[in-house]
């Protein structure tokens, strides 16, 4: 998109670099049941070997369906989680092997988090000022209430509310508004990367406009880098410089945000991109996608999407594809890779 | 639109729902009217608090008390159906009118196969026998796509998943063929590729029962491939009411358009969404004169003092002193 509109403090030099990251949970029945019934230990992989990296003042975004692993990688990433297996690199750091609150606490500051939901978010206790405060206070930023608070108010205008709105409590604002609250809060620390987990899924559209814009304007000024997290694809494609889709734990695809709406190549994101209702052609059916998501518990061997991919073929079903370029980025597909993939039928995007 | 001529399936005219509370009486659904044609798909969006869930609740009587209708009627081929005591509007819902609710796992009981619902539902609406009503549920469950419905008859809910337990409320709601389905959001709980597949078979299937569709979304893109006509609710009240085509592509309303200019859409490379300023109001304090008008661009002195009705507007319906014709005239003779 508009480069030129870019600051120049934007490099290409990545601001975090994911390698091989891994998640497992645990989710066996407990020990006595197992040994009784017989039954093997249950082990989810949420995350299984994601690979990616975002440049300096750019937006990243993770896509795909419920249950794929996007929102356990940004726990990851901000480390609410222990990887099971990978590094994290923020500004070479790797912060898969900080162990102790300690040694995060130099980093901690300049990653902080928005979750999708700004009514849990925010303590209904606390007064919205002593909230925006709490990251001051404990990274020990600025000494002084009165210097506090003129900070405080100044984020208010950031996120275009205003300073008195300090004196109130979560309950006496909106959605949208909370949701600014809880952006101001992320902001107290002066990070340079945000982690945004669907924040604008639990808001109505003409609100998520506001935040969306708000978003935009705050990466221009401040020059954050984002990891957004999303379902919806129309809200990717506004926001993103690149994006990955992921399924079943892993990532199928990533690409510049453009080449990845125009030019799809795994099956799977063609699928999701036609499954978008389409506002523009009135009338016009998209086309329903066969099947359900299987359980990622035990998920199909191979490639996990071949159950529902038109492409299947007895490579598919035994091994699992390895990430090979495309253009802009990489795919992870036996078909692409054997060039079996036929052009596409209807392009979604193709306009613009 | 619905051809000329095709009749009128329900009616609703100035329809008027209220909460009493302590603090005063809270008017959730002020003035609203309109009709559904036969076998027609009509389309109510608006964002959360705008109404539309309590207009569908109130069409089959199913509002939660303290709220009640306190204005306004509700006819359904003619009869009207708003002051029918509870027993007949029992038989109304169901029999009349399907509901399809937002989340399949509050409308299924859990305690119950999916098998024995349908075939309760089936018996209580038609004069159908135990092993009649069993063959037609398995029917059912394969006409609204439950692969092996012969062994799916006897799983409970919890054993389908999200996609497939809306398929089952699809199918207890068609059991008795009803003239009219009220869907509330009905896809808000899926995922995207699961919801274009729920979406083609709600289409599908009221086409082939003839039956006509109030659905109630949020969701601009779900009405956009599936309704003839749109209803644009805003704080209680009807805004705008057009053919589908008319009011996505270009809205009369001031706030219509404004919401149709924030939704992101794949291909478009805005590097800002049209933002509307503010959000909408409580019910406790909804401006005098046309709610919209705190927020409105194109804001006049009588917006503020006066209620706008629906009126036409090249094209569709909408509730705004911009298409007041004879105001209109006047400021050309002016």
């Amino acid at each position: 998109m508009a480069e030129a509109a870019r600051s120049p403090r934007r490099g290409e030099a990545p601001l975090l670099r994911v390698r091989d990251l891994a998640k497992f949970f645990d989710v066996s029945p407990p020990l006595i049941t197992r040994v009784v019934t017989r039954q093997p230990r249950a082990i989810l992989k949420a995350v299984d070997g994601v690979s990616f990296e975002i440049p300096e003042g750019r937006t990243f975004s993770l896509v795909g369906e419920s249950g794929c692993g996007k929102s356990t990688v940004a726990r990851l990433v901000v480390r609410l989680y222990e990887p099971t297996r990978g590094s994290i690199e923020f500004e070479g750091t790797n912060l898969a092997t900080l162990n102790s609150r300690r040694a995060m606490a130099p980093v901690r500051g300049r990653l902080q988090m928005i979750f999708q939901d700004p009514y849990a978010s925010l303590n209904p206790r606390w007064r919205v000022a002593d909230i925006i405060a709490e990251p001051i206070r404990n990274h020990r930023l600025i000494q002084g209430n009165a210097a506090i608070a003129r900070r405080v108010g100044e984020l208010l205008e950031h996120v275009r509310l205003s300073p008195k709105d300090g004196e109130k409590f979560p309950h006496e604002f909106s959605g949208g508004q909370r949701q600014r609250i809880s952006i101001a809060r992320a902001l107290a620390s002066n990070p340079d990367f945000l982690v945004c987990d669907e924040p604008t899924s639990a808001l109505d559209v003409s609100v998520q406009a506001q935040i969306l814009n708000l978003m935009k304007d705050l990466q221009r000024d401040l020059g954050l880098t984002y990891l957004f997290i999303s379902h919806d694809l129309a809200v990717v494609y506004h926001i993103s410089d690149f994006v990955g889709v992921m399924y079943l734990g892993r990532l199928v695809e990533w690409s510049d945000a453009r080449s990845l709406f125009h030019n799809p190549q795994h099956p799977y994101t063609r699928m999701l991109l036609e499954a978008i209702p389409d506002l523009e052609m009135t009338g016009k059916a998209r086309t329903a996608v066969a099947g359900e998501v299987p359980s990622p518990i035990s998920p199909p061997p191979g490639c996990h999407f071949h159950p529902r991919c038109p492409l299947a073929n007895d490579r598919c079903r035994a091994e699992a594809p390895k990430a090979v370029p495309r253009s802009g980025g990489q795919v992870t597909c036996h078909a692409v890779e054997e060039g079996r993939l036929p052009a596409r039928s209807r392009g979604n995007g193709a306009r613009a | 639109m619905a051809a000329s001529g095709t009749a009128r399936l329900l009616e609703v005219r100035d329809l008027r729902v209220e909460f009493p509370t302590r603090r005063g009486t809270l008017v959730a659904v002020n003035g609203v009217s309109f009709h559904i044609d036969e076998g027609e798909v009509l389309g109510v969006v608006g964002e959360s608090g705008a109404g539309k869930s309590l207009t569908g609740a109130a069409i089959i009587g199913l509002l939660e008390p303290p709220g009640r209708i306190a204005g306004g009627e509700v006819r359904l081929e003619g009869r009207r159906i708003d002051d029918l005591p509870y027993e007949q509007m029992r038989q109304v819902r169901g029999a009349e009118i399907g509901m399809i609710f937002q989340d399949p796992l509050t409308s299924l009981n859990p305690l119950y196969t999916v098998g024995r619902q349908l075939t309760e539902t089936l018996r209580t609406h038609t004069d159908l026998g135990e092993s009649a009503a069993r063959r037609r549920a398995m029917e059912l469950l394969s006409e609204v796509g439950i692969p092996s419905p012969k062994s799916r008859i006897d799983h409970y809910p919890h054993q389908f998943s999200g996609g497939m337990r809306q398929r089952v409320v699809i199918a207890l709601a068609l059991c008795a063929n009803p003239r009219l389905i009220i869907a509330d959001e009905p896809t808000t709980a899926l995922d995207v590729s699961i919801q274009a597949q729920i979406i083609t078979l709600l289409k599908r299937l009221c086409r082939d029962h003839g039956a006509a569709v109030m659905l109630i979304t949020h969701d601009m893109g779900v009405i956009a491939e599936t309704a003839d006509r749109v209803a644009v609710m805003y704080a209680g009240r009807l805004v705008e009411v057009g053919p589908v085509e008319q009011v996505i592509r270009d809205a009369r309303h001031p706030y219509t358009h404004g919401l149709m200019g924030s939704i992101p859409k794949v291909g478009h490379n805005a590097e800002r969404l049209t933002q509307i300023e503010g959000s909408m109001p409580r019910l406790t304090e909804i401006p005098a004169g046309c709610a919209f008008h705190p927020r409105c661009p194109m804001v006049m002195d009588r917006c503020a003092a006066e209620r706008p009705e629906l009126m036409p507007a090249t094209g569709s319906e909408a509730a705004c002193w911009l298409f007041d014709e004879a105001a209109m005239a006047a400021q050309r003779r002016g």
